[in-house]
């Protein structure tokens, strides 16, 4: 087990990079904290698969070096690094039975048969895969053939991290939550490291310790799914995560107050002014800390429609020209007209040009 | 794990298939079947003689060493070509310009008429003008395969290795490219060796294409005619006429169409009988627990 | 590195093989470009004095090069209707069970192992009675014989890669099944008709029994004229090569186009 540090990794699948853009991953330093579990998280195309590949040895470099601990394994070959893989699509050995596939990691690496067998026995336990020992592992369905990748990585006493590229995409959406109750479960009795390449927030929030997100080759956030959740440091990871996601207002800023439009919204923090010359100014809020109110100073707003999405609705307006999402609880009626709303003070952020600028915070009494 | 629907209106889909193939298959079989229980003096003059035919046929000592000298043939062709094949598409270069160079080379072979094949072979190995009789001959060895049946033997076998080998290694190759990056990547972390990578991975993907490339060349190896006919000609004495090779010498140049008839319906099965088995064998590699139930979960 | 040496092994392997396999057309293609009396004469690695005249005479015999033009169009006249045929067939064995579909699949490839050498008499007899004899439909239509079950086969094995799902929400968004199949589903297997192609042509081009048996003089292959010239000519062996060579000409020019396809790979994973 050891703690892995990014120092400077970029890449490029281009021979001669000659600029940013032929970049796949942008230059990064980052370390994994020994037994944890995070989620890398971005559209397709974002140069996760890329930054998985380059910790698990399939990939070289570009630029930078990997270190596991202190050793320096930028140049290992991947079977010396001690790291697992778990594949998008499942990868299992046709010809044999679910047991050899479980040991194939193992007699490659020259284990006795007793413990061999003991360990074998142990993972398929785990796995709840000890009645199909005997069987070929190519008859058995997707859930328990990706099941056995897993089990490939878990089987070996050694293993530094176990990576997993999108690895519950062909499974069934009823599996699929119990498989990563299973994992999560795994990860806390195993302690491994555990680094999670998905496109979807919910597996990335549901799983994981920090999540890192990722968007044209480029780590924009990394944080606890908390974290992600209300201080979002980039307008994308604002959009990206959340159902729906931020709602994002162009406006300018004076001071302690944002115009958008006609009107004027008070901020939780003073900022230095950014005019309309400041590049791109925007104010984002969560749709979840944005409330209809009857309060004669609410900001009035016309309700374009209403999706009931279970346990909440989703109310759609136009605010002050602009399209706006707000949640509310299930039982709110939501008037036709004249509806009115009103923003969580201390949840509005500022963003310029798609970044979080930090204000100094100001008293405030309260409204 | 065959969840295909069920659907008796597919038979309308394979209806033109039927008609194309059975118009061409089933009438000259039935024809050939008609000879084989008669006796024919000329039109209209036939008579009945039921499997005497076949009794005098299967009593054939030719027949018998022309069988044998077939599977001996076809045995050595499967033996050779098919660990070669696979071997040169192993070799083959997996992506830019060198793959189309090789596979345009590589295929050259596959697309000359089977006659001209043995003139190829006839210019080439003759020991006057060719380039292989005449550097063999060189070299101090005597080398004749129009008068020692050796000779003959490794000519064709040459001709046969160098004709159809590109046939596997084609088939081969398109089976290994069609082989997922993940499971060699999930080879390298399970610290798989390439004998491994080989035997577990790429032998068993291949299971498709060798499937047609070991009936392909069972089959056509078995019927083979043209490029001994020419390179040849059966000779010297008998010991390279094969079963197609004694039939056409009984059929045109006996005229004895009965037992003709007789004995290429026996050839006929002998060959569908093995394709038979091979099929059934590769269909079957590696699930050997067919009874294993039901997928599970 | 350990990885590095049996790699190297193997391509020189490739190249050394991939001239031997290039020796004997070599040699052919030298002959091609020699005269007659030059061939006996003198051994020669290299041709010394070129001449195109074999060619030449090729190109303005009309008994020679109709040859080609006749191959070249039952050729294609097959391919297209093996395709056409086996495009359907081969759907219902990958998308339905019916009655019988294992055995006739098999049945289909049967038609492969019947000894061409005996089959030439009942084909011609065939043939004869329904006038079709000499022309380049009867040899198109003898070799579907045994290009329509190659054809089902491969085609089958391409159309078993595309999911079933694909069909059903095809089917749920309104799609007729002649607008799914022909503009939705024809194009993802392009690479299997492509190969398929291939296969026809090659397997179609090669044959000589069946073709020789099926035509006289209007339709004669150009693999006859070349058996009927050795014996005819006294063995220009000059000549003989150049007709030869010609005869790899177009088979090049297919794999040319279908060498993309090849490469791409295919499983071909059947039952």
């Amino acid at each position: 087990m050891a703690r892995i540090t990014l120092d400077g990794i970029a890449h490029s699948y281009l021979p001669r990079p000659r600029g940013p853009g032929d970049f796949a991953l942008k230059p990064l330093d980052h370390v994994w904290r020994d037994g944890g579990a995070y989620a890398l998280l971005g559209p397709s195309g974002c140069g996760k698969t890329t930054l998985l590949n380059i910790i698990s040895g399939l990939i070289a470099p570009s630029r930078g070096r990997v270190w596991f601990g202190e050793r320096d394994v930028t140049d290992l070959p991947t079977e010396q690094r001690n790291i697992a893989q778990v594949f998008q699509f499942p990868v299992i050995y046709d010809t044999m039975t679910v047991y050899d596939n479980l040991a194939f990691p193992l007699r490659n690496r020259g284990a006795s048969d007793a413990e061999l067998d003991a360990r074998v026995r142990e993972v398929a336990r785990v796995l709840d895969l000890t009645g199909s020992l005997g069987r070929r592992a190519r008859r058995l369905s997707a859930d328990a053939k990706q099941k056995i990748s897993l089990g490939r990585g878990l089987v070996r006493p050694d293993v530094n991290a176990i990576l997993f590229d999108e690895p519950l995409t062909v499974i069934d959406p009823q599996l699929k939550w119990e498989l990563r109750a299973q994992l999560k479960h795994l990860h806390k009795q195993f302690d491994f490291t555990m680094i999670y390449v998905t496109h979807d927030q919910t597996e990335a929030l549901t799983f994981a310790d920090a999540v890192v997100v990722m968007v044209d080759g480029e780590v924009v956030q990394m944080g606890t799914p908390e974290e992600l959740f209300e201080r979002p440091t980039h307008t994308f990871v604002g959009f990206f995560i959340g159902s729906p996601g931020m709602n994002i207002l162009p406006c300018t800023v004076t001071g302690a107050t944002a115009q958008v439009g006609a009107h004027a919204i008070p901020l939780p923090c003073r900022y230095p002014t950014l005019g309309a010359d400041a590049g791109r100014v925007e104010l984002g809020i969560r749709p979840e800390f944005v409330h209809l109110t009857d309060l004669p100073d609410g900001y009035p707003v016309v309700v374009r429609g209403v999706d009931d999405v279970g346990r909440h609705k989703v109310v759609k307006v136009t605010f002050a020209g602009q399209d706006l999402n707000l949640t509310a609880p299930e039982e709110t009626v939501v008037p036709a007209v004249g509806a009115r709303l009103s923003f969580e003070t201390a949840r509005l952020n500022i963003y310029r040009d798609g970044q979080l600028i930090a204000g100094t915070p100001i008293e405030r009494e309260a409204a | 794990m065959d969840t295909k629907p069920v659907n008796q209106r597919a038979w309308l889909m394979v209806a033109p298939v039927l008609v194309i193939v059975a118009f061409s298959a089933l009438i000259p079989l039935m024809t050939v079947v008609n000879y084989s229980v008669q006796d024919i003096f000329g039109p209209g003059e036939a008579y009945w003689v039921g499997v005497e035919w076949f009794q005098e046929v299967l009593r054939d000592r030719r027949l018998h060493d022309a069988l044998f000298r077939q599977f001996l043939f076809s045995g050595l062709v499967l033996l050779i070509e098919i660990p070669l094949g696979v071997a040169i598409a192993l070799a083959m270069p997996r992506s830019g310009w060198k793959v189309s160079l090789v596979l345009i080379v590589l295929a050259l072979p596959l697309l000359i008429p089977w006659n001209v094949i043995g003139t190829i072979w006839i210019i080439f190995t003759r020991p006057d003008i060719g380039l292989f009789g005449v550097a063999i001959n060189a070299a101090g060895l005597t080398f004749d395969h129009t008068a020692r049946p050796l000779d003959a033997w490794v000519t064709l076998m040459l001709m046969e290795v160098w004709h159809w080998t590109p046939l596997v290694a084609l088939l081969a190759y398109a089976g290994l490219k069609a082989i997922p990056p993940a499971y060699y990547q999930a080879a390298r972390i399970d610290g798989a060796g390439p004998w491994s990578v080989f035997w577990y991975i790429q032998l068993p993907k291949m299971r498709g294409v060798l499937t047609i490339a070991v009936l392909l060349r069972f089959m056509d190896s078995f019927l083979i005619y043209a490029e001994p006919f020419v390179l040849t000609g059966g000779g010297p004495g008998n010991t390279t006429t094969f079963l197609s090779i004694y039939l056409v010498k009984m059929a045109l140049g006996q005229f004895d169409l009965g037992p003709a008839a007789a004995f290429s319906i026996i050839y006929f099965l002998i060959v569908l009988l093995f394709s038979w088995v091979f099929y059934q064998a590769l269909q079957n590699v590696g699930r050997a627990d067919r009874a294993g139930g039901g997928p599970q979960g | 590195m350990a990885r590095g040496m049996p790699i190297r092994a193997g391509t020189v392997g490739l190249v050394i093989y991939l001239i031997l396999l290039m020796l004997p057309i070599y040699w052919m293609l030298n002959m091609s470009l020699r005269t007659n009396a030059d061939i006996l004469s003198t051994f020669s690695l290299v041709p010394t004095s070129l001449t195109l005249d074999n060619y030449l005479k090729i190109f303005t015999d009309p008994s020679w090069y109709s040859g080609y033009i006749n191959s070249i169009l039952y050729v294609s006249m097959n391919m297209v209707i093996s395709v056409a045929v086996a495009l359907p067939a081969a759907y219902a064995f990958s998308r339905y069970r019916f009655l019988g579909d294992k055995h006739l699949f098999f049945w289909l490839l049967t038609n492969r192992m019947a000894p061409a050498a005996v089959f030439a008499l009942p084909f011609f007899q065939l043939y004869s009675s329904v006038g079709l004899i000499d022309t380049h439909i009867a040899v198109a239509l003898a070799h579907c014989l045994f290009n329509v079950p190659l054809a089902v086969w491969i085609l089958e094995g391409f159309m078993s890669g595309v999911p079933r799902e694909l069909d059903e929400m095809a089917a749920i968004d309104g799609h007729g099944f002649p607008k799914f199949f022909f503009f939705m589903f024809l194009p993802l297997i392009r690479t299997g008709i492509g190969v398929t192609a291939f296969f026809c042509f090659m397997f179609s081009w090669v044959e000589l029994l069946m073709a020789r048996t099926l035509t006289t003089t209007e339709a004669k292959p150009i693999a006859a004229v070349m058996t009927r010239t050795v014996s005819a000519t006294g063995l220009d062996w000059g000549l003989l090569a150049a007709a030869g060579i010609l005869t790899i000409v177009p088979g090049a020019l297919v794999i040319y186009f279908v060498r993309n396809y090849i490469a791409k790979g295919f499983a071909l994973g059947r039952v």
